[in-house]
């Protein structure tokens, strides 16, 4: 039997406000193997963590058991208190009685009652707890960005100041993102092209950047510091190495009548194209759902101009098989769909825009060349109505729960340039709330009021009819309590943003956990921002949650410094908690490396001694423990009960639940 | 009215209406997209929030509960789904049951008879009016 050490904390009043901390030590002490038990205000404290160990030395303990917070937050402390006093780390069991106990019931005595249960389970739990070793695996020492915007950018662009090699995957011909859609940032109105395309140079002529353009991330095995990644490169049907970028293919072939995704849908563009001017890398990339001659076989014009010899029909998607030890997702956003928001008549009329086509409305390189114009008759536009929270703040299901976070700012934006640009335009800007928290954002948003006199008004647009050229719109102002029409010429809506659609398969890729709104999960909302709970992925922009440039470029970098951090290290300590089969027991019947998610099972067939001096050959399960996550799938599917999971076995999770029950 | 029976009050008027003001962001939107706001004295964010103060009163005696079309716009746009429609439905059926505030006496119905007129929608009438 084990010397077992108890330590009951009070967590200040956390725990000690519903649970009689002393009453729990005492009733713990008479448990079997329990030979000290105490109480303390903080054990994750230094005076606490000196307590544990000099009881440890003190009374030659074999196992501890800590009744606090949950082992999530405090796990590591302990052991590594366990360990400094010359204890195996994996002799501590964590009794979860705050989260579990003290912060869910309001009754002190059930609440002494329960953290006791609880206790006595971890006791019953250690007495089977074997010693373990940690062992060690090797890094990679490579990281992976999943999406080339800003944040992708930013990210790869500090990993490789680092000294580290990096990958950018990127699934659009370009990198860039959304910020080069953007016309000017706020709050300085420096043009977002003018400071991006530089990044975007430096990127492409980074020794230690790869670019991965037109590319999707396949799949993803292996674990932190090891993963195994395939990437589809995309066939764009021009060769990237010979194409120079000039552009003359762009401009001959016939297929003229290609929706700009880059300019939204605006204009159009050929069947071969280059996103923008300063497109990285700038080659030409053919649609396949335009192509004349992919599609027909009849045409060829492109490869009859291309002097360079770069295009080549016959290109197939090809895989790219790569190992990294890092990963970092920086998936971004779209604004939502607004189909089903008929009262803003954003289907029927081409003068309601969202927010992001107005910017390329606004742009010089944009259809329009930066004259702002209406799209229906290409007039100029004198009134101009902008609503905001349009689907964001929304709890019907077309709309989205969260706030936006960006609409507030971008929206004073174009309202200040529309009038700055054009003074005899009338902006209106419908608000619900002003949230302007950043650095001079508020003072931007009240030049824009008093500067600009731009009108803003509190309420919101109810509909918007196209009547005779105009744009009928009826909305709510209720500071006066009335009811305003407003003869519109544009009415611009601020959309809500959403995660972009790749985001939740490659979650699942990468085991990483997201919200309710497809937005990837931080390790920690506030200490652990940058990190996804699944070790070695990090998060990267607004795939995380809404956030504006400053904010993605600060968290770019946060989250930069982690991979470097990781990447520095030669080897990982890995978890020694384990499956392990007892070849023994094991039938080989494969239900174990079916379920395993990890990969980490192989069979193989192994000499077994047999009766009578005979030799057998059986097939047995073995468990790479360098790849194994301890998740204890394959225990739960094996049949024959030969599958176990070290730290957490069969008998020990029985024995906590006998302690339970009696 | 007490504060107290005030509270009661708007109580009840959630309760019917099924409708929670506590939801509402107070973007207007309701206002905004209203077709009879001309014809209203409180407008449909008004219902909202003064259900939400508890001062049902102000809305009972209000024009509004009858110049309301109940077109249901605002339910319909309501990005929070107040329903702002269903609590001025509610208000309305809180003055309708008021105790003592007869419309129609028994021996006033023979003379209004229609012959046309169903016979349960007379008894209904009366329920609704003779309590």
């Amino acid at each position: 039997m084990q010397r077992i050490g108890v330590f009951v904390c009070w967590c200040g009043t956390n725990i000690a406000a519903t649970v009689d901390v002393e009453a729990v030590a005492e009733a713990l002490s008479h448990e079997p193997g329990v030979v000290y038990s105490t109480n303390y205000q903080y054990m994750c404290s230094q005076a606490g963590q000196d307590m544990i160990r000099d009881a440890i030395r003190e009374y030659q303990l074999g196992g501890i058991v800590i009744c606090s917070c949950s082992p999530r937050m405090h796990e590591t402390t302990f052991r590594k208190t366990a360990e400094r006093a010359g204890l195996n780390p994996y002799m501590v069991e964590i009794a979860n009685i705050r989260e579990q106990c003290s912060w869910i019931h309001k009754d002190k005595a059930t609440g002494t009652e329960k953290a006791i249960i609880l206790g006595r389970a971890a006791i019953a739990k250690v007495h089977l707890n074997a010693p373990l070793i940690a062992g060690e695996s090797p890094v990679t020492k490579r990281a992976l960005v999943i999406g080339g915007g800003i944040a992708g950018i930013q990210t790869a662009l500090d990993i490789a100041d680092a000294g580290f090699p990096v990958d950018i995957v990127e699934k659009k011909p370009t990198i860039g993102g959304k910020m080069a859609q953007i016309d000017k940032t706020f709050p300085t109105l420096d043009c977002a092209a003018c400071i991006l395309t530089p990044k975007m140079v430096d990127a492409a002529q980074n020794e230690n950047i790869r670019i991965l353009s037109y590319s999707e991330v396949e799949s993803v095995k292996g674990f932190v510091g090891n993963f195994h990644v395939t990437i589809r490169r995309k066939a764009r049907y021009v060769k990237e190495d010979v194409c120079t970028g000039c552009g003359l293919c762009t401009e001959k072939c016939p297929q003229k009548k290609v929706p700009n995704e880059f300019n939204l849908g605006l204009d159009n563009r050929r069947a071969i194209y280059i996103p923008f001017a300063q497109a990285v890398p700038k080659v030409a990339t053919i649609d396949p759902g335009y192509c004349t001659m992919l599609k027909t076989g009849k045409c060829g014009v492109c490869a009859k101009v291309c002097t360079a010899g770069a295009i080549d029909y016959k290109q197939q998607d090809t895989f790219l098989e790569e190992e990294y030890g890092a990963i970092v997702v920086a998936t971004g956003f779209n604004p939502i769909k607004l189909d089903r928001y008929e009262e803003y008549a954003y289907a029927q009329s081409p003068d309601v825009v969202t927010s992001l086509e107005f910017e390329r409305l606004m742009n010089a390189a944009g259809p329009t060349g930066g004259t702002l114009l209406r799209p229906s008759d290409g007039q100029h536009p004198h009134t101009l109505v902008f609503v905001q929270c349009v689907g964001s703040r929304e709890t019907r299901d077309c709309g989205k729960p969260y706030c936006s976070k960006i609409c507030c700012m971008y929206t004073a934006k174009h309202a200040m340039l529309c009038r700055e640009k054009y003074p005899d335009t009338e902006v209106y800007v419908f608000y619900i709330d002003v949230r302007t928290p950043g650095k001079n954002f508020d003072e931007f948003y009240r030049r824009a009021v008093e500067e600009y006199g731009v009108h803003y008004i509190k309420g919101m647009v109810g509909k918007v009819i196209p009547e005779g050229g105009k744009l009928k719109v009826q909305a709510a102002d209720l500071l006066s309590n009335e009811q305003l029409h407003i003869d519109a010429d544009m009415v611009i809506l601020a959309a809500a943003i959403e995660p972009d659609e790749s985001a939740r398969s490659l979650a699942t890729m990468l085991t990483a956990s997201m919200d309710t709104n497809d937005f990837f999960t931080e390790a920690h909302p506030k200490l652990r921002p940058v990190e996804s709970p699944t070790a070695g992925i990090f998060l990267s922009g607004v795939c995380q949650g809404p956030k504006d440039i400053p904010e993605t470029v600060a968290q770019a970098g946060a989250a930069a410094s982690k991979v470097i951090g990781l990447l520095v290290k030669d080897k990982l300590t890995c978890n020694p908690c384990v499956a392990e089969a007892d070849e023994l027991m094991c039938n080989g019947c494969s239900s174990c490396e079916k379920v395993c998610p990890y990969g980490a099972i192989t069979y193989q067939d192994k000499e077994f001694r047999g009766p009578n001096r005979t030799t057998l050959l059986r097939r047995v399960a073995q468990v790479n423990p360098a790849v194994c996550q301890g998740c204890g799938a394959c225990t739960v599917a094996c049949p024959s009960g030969a599958m176990d999971l070290k730290g957490f076995s069969t008998s020990q999770i029985m024995a906590e639940v006998d302690a339970i029950c009696k | 009215m007490t504060d107290t029976n005030a509270r009661q009050l708007a109580a009840e008027v959630i309760r019917i209406s099924g409708a929670d003001p506590k939801k509402c962001m107070k973007c207007g939107k309701c206002t905004a997209t209203c077709p009879a706001f001309e014809e209203m004295d409180y407008h449909p964010h008004q219902f909202v929030d003064l259900v939400d103060k508890g001062q049902v009163e102000k809305l009972m005696n209000a024009k509004g509960i009858w110049t309301c079309l109940s077109c249901f716009a605002c339910l319909e746009r309501c990005p929070r789904m107040v329903e702002p429609a269903r609590l001025i439905e509610a208000v309305r059926v809180a003055v309708i049951r008021q105790q003592g505030m007869n419309h129609l006496k028994p021996q006033d119905i023979p003379e209004l008879l229609d012959e046309n007129l169903p016979q349960q929608a007379i008894t209904s009438a009366f329920r609704k009016y003779a309590k």
